[in-house]
């Protein structure tokens, strides 16, 4: 088909609108934050030379006007997190207590819905199996990588083949190994693992439809992805740790495997934290996977693809809610734990 | 400050950009309605003139070639009232609609594949009723089977546009010519010819249910299909509407009766493999082995004869045609399942009703009719601009008045189960879980 420009001119305008508007606010913002602190600082500076010329004492910054210096600064901030983040969460657990169409209060019969209807709780122990797994499978295979490929020949190469993953998206995995668990009932495989099954002298199995193992099938796209980035900020890590402490440590004569758990691992903490907790929230969201590979069919549903199905195709905004205010709760502890982490390290 | 070294200049450049393109939006926007407007080919449009340079918005489904073919059927009607039709298609179009009226953003028409969802946005308030000239185009060119479909609490909501005859088995007239086989016009002629091809060592039927976040709907229609034929029309109505559990006794007969072809492994699945195999093969594939002749029957709608690979004759002597689905008990007389779009308004202004009566007019479908692939139940469709066989088909057995015509089930029922539970459990029940079991499961999911 031709592509006509004039025939796509309403949405083109709104393109130019949007760039328009982009550009004004940001561009904006920018001069702003350039125009204004300057203007402080020529003050101050006037005042400073003020005050030596006069010879008096040096003009206080008065607390107040700081205060209001940082409210400022803050206000684009609050007023984004408000309209983006605080309203639409209020929303969200208000619509929890309705019914589908939003109307009416059924107080916490969605929530109650949630645990005892039989396909939610398979959705539940989904979610529950792949935040364990793919944290820990994840983290594991980083790790081991990262230690292994440490000042080896070629470690560049060997490090961008695992990261390279984290390029494409989560759809376009999801895609990709679709593929690779393709199944033909006649004819040849093209799918990779049936082909290999074939070539073993095996049946080949359609593997995305027998839970619960096609669940695991689908973390392994999810790890695929997610080794990479682990591996990247572990291996950091590793580099960041200080030369005299290994040094030491090969003085006392210690073997590789102490070197890893005592020296290692202690020096990476934080950043395996970091990682653990990163990954740990990226999955208890994950959807497009789910959505991409099976759409949730055959057991293999999580809390975010049922949520949307939910709201947006069975006309069940209450259900959704509720189980995107769960989502929610279920990320909260790893969130604190995170910021208080965050915040020991700053003291220690 | 580096990132703008030259803020001026990006101002001027961007701005003089958006300047030359609003310009050309003025320039191509006003003046739609042409010369012709008093012309011959006009005079049909007489009743729809005074709304000149209005604008409505259209919002569906429909997307691609067929949307093409959508604009160029109400081109004449455009140019002849200089109404401006503004036609957008989406294919989340029954997730975003819901997202656009509750977001005050509603299309002043949708055309809406299911009864269910007209339904609910009729309770809610959204919809507005029909004007007096479109109630009176409606109840005079469409059957009173349709028209039900369209009408929530005793008010006509939606008025049917295009359909769609379900009831229908594609087979290759060539292959069936070749080994000399009858097309049957019985339930036990079809199983007995289900045997015989068996026999031969080929599977008789196929069939695929995956359709990406859909998957499981073609299996929803067997069943329909089905139980339409072994409980009869009055069975089904209560069943759509919840008057009877959803796992009735009857339901359970019906589901196990598609079983013994569906879930038979002699029987299924022709050029794909076994039973499961059908849980993975997309819907748009299922059918294509009756052409190469790896298998012999497909069950589903007039529209697959989009899905046939280019060069393929769809025709009574052709490479594929369908049959229509035998009845299972005379009794019950000749069920047809079908489908198809309604047209419902978000908006009452004259413009938009003048709209609503045009697509509901014999000039309409007509039109629309000429540019072939289409199909209605209206009946001011003349035969004769219908071209393919299929569709010439599909008109007969929509205008036949012996017929039973009743909608696809799965789109009356609430979303949660049309298209969610009923979909799923089809999924689960060809993989292998037993037809109560999944019953059950769908009956508890139908909300209270």
């Amino acid at each position: 088909m031709e592509f006509d420009f004039a025939d796509q001119q309403p949405k083109l305008l709104m393109l130019m609108y949007g760039l328009i508007a982009f550009v004004v606010v940001v561009g904006g913002l920018l001069l702003l934050l350039d125009v204004v602190p300057a203007q402080f600082a020529r003050r101050r500076e006037a005042q400073l030379v003020a005050a030596s010329v006069g010879g008096g004492p040096l003009p206080r910054r008065r607390k107040q006007r700081e205060g209001l210096f940082a409210f400022f600064f803050l206000l684009p901030t609050l007023l984004l997190l408000t309209i983006g983040l605080v309203v639409p969460a209020i929303r969200t657990v208000l619509l929890s207590l309705m019914d589908g169409s939003s109307t009416n209060w059924v107080g916490l019969r969605n929530y109650g819905w949630m645990f005892s209807e039989d396909s939610i709780v398979r959705v539940l122990i989904n979610t529950l199996i792949w935040v364990l797994l793919v944290p820990l499978v994840a983290t594991t295979f980083g790790l081991i990588y990262a230690v292994l490929v440490d000042k080896v020949r070629f470690e560049a190469v060997a490090k961008s083949l695992v990261f390279l993953p984290m390029a494409i998206s989560f759809v376009g995995a999801s895609i990709i190994w679709k593929f690779v668990y393709a199944f033909r009932g006649v004819g040849d495989q093209i799918g990779l693992l049936n082909q290999i099954v074939v070539s073993l002298g095996g049946e080949p199995k359609q593997w995305l439809l027998n839970s619960p193992l096609n669940t695991l099938l689908l973390i392994v796209i999810m790890v695929w992805i997610q080794a990479g980035f682990a591996m990247v900020i572990l291996s950091a890590a590793i580099k960041a740790i200080p030369g005299d402490i290994v040094e030491a440590a090969r003085l006392d004569g210690v073997s590789p495997w102490q070197m890893f758990w005592r020296i290692t691992m202690p020096s990476i903490r934080p950043a395996l934290i970091v990682v653990v907790v990163t990954i740990s929230i990226a999955t208890l969201k994950v959807f497009d996977i789910v959505r991409t590979a099976t759409n949730g069919n055959y057991d293999t549903s999580v809390i975010a693809t049922d949520m949307y199905n939910q709201a947006f195709r069975y006309g069940q905004s209450g259900r959704g809610s509720a189980l995107a205010v769960f989502l929610f709760i279920l990320v909260i502890p790893i969130v604190i734990y995170q910021v208080r982490n965050l915040r020991q390290q700053r003291e220690g | 400050m580096a990132v703008f070294t030259r803020p001026r200049q990006a101002f001027v450049i961007a701005g003089a950009l958006g300047l030359a393109l609003s310009a050309t939006a003025c320039g191509t926007g006003d003046d739609k309605k042409s010369d012709k407007a008093g012309s011959a080919e006009c005079a049909a449009y007489e009743k729809y003139q005074g709304n000149d340079g209005k604008k409505v918005s259209i919002y569906a489904s429909i997307r691609d070639a067929e949307a093409d073919l959508l604009e160029r059927s109400w081109s004449q009607f455009t140019d002849c009232t200089g109404i401006e039709i503004a036609y957008e298609g989406s294919g989340e179009f029954e997730a975003q609609l819901p997202v656009r009226v509750d977001g005050g953003n509603a299309p002043d028409i949708a055309f809406v594949p299911q009864p269910g969802l007209v339904k609910r946005f009729a309770d809610a308030g959204k919809l507005k009723s029909l004007g007096a000239d479109t109630k009176a185009m409606a109840e005079q060119n469409m059957p009173a089977d349709w028209l039900k479909y369209g009408t929530v609490n005793g008010t006509l909501y939606g008025v049917p546009l295009g359909a769609n005859v379900k009831s229908f088995v594609w087979y290759s007239p060539k292959t069936f010519k070749e080994k000399g086989w009858e097309v049957p016009t019985s339930w036990d002629q079809l199983i007995a010819l289900s045997d015989k091809i068996a026999a031969s060592g080929m599977k008789p039927w196929c069939a695929g249910v995956e359709s990406g976040d859909a998957t499981g709907w073609p299996a929803t229609d067997w069943i329909e299909d089905v139980l339409l034929r072994t409980a009869g029309a009055e069975v089904y109505d209560q069943w759509t509407t919840h008057a009877i559990p959803f796992n009735d006794p009857r339901v359970v007969e019906a589901v196990d009766r598609a079983g013994t072809i569906l879930k038979n492994e002699k029987y299924v699945n022709g050029g794909f493999g076994g039973v499961k195999s059908i849980t993975t093969t997309a819907f748009q594939e299922a059918g294509l082995p009756v052409v190469n002749g790896k298998c012999a029957m497909h069950r589903q709608a007039s529209f697959y004869a989009n899905q046939f690979p280019e060069g393929t004759k769809v025709a009574e002597d052709g490479d594929a045609f369908a049959f229509y689905f035998p009845a299972i008990d005379a009794a019950k007389g000749k069920p047809v399942l079908g489908a198809g779009e309604f047209v419902v308004a978000y908006a009452d202004r004259p413009e938009v009703q003048a709209v609503q009566t045009y697509l509901a007019s014999a000039e309409y479908v007509n039109s629309r009719a000429k540019l072939g692939n289409w199909v209605t139940a209206n009946n001011k469709l003349d035969i004769a601009n219908v071209a393919s066989p299929i569709d010439k088909l599909s008109v007969q057995i929509l205008q036949d008045k012996s017929g039973t015509f009743r909608f696809d089930g799965s789109d009356l029922m609430p979303a949660a189960v049309g298209a969610g539970t009923f979909w799923k459990g089809m999924v689960d029940w060809i993989n292998g879980k037993d037809t109560a079991t999944v019953l059950q499961g769908i009956e508890s999911s139908w909300p209270k």
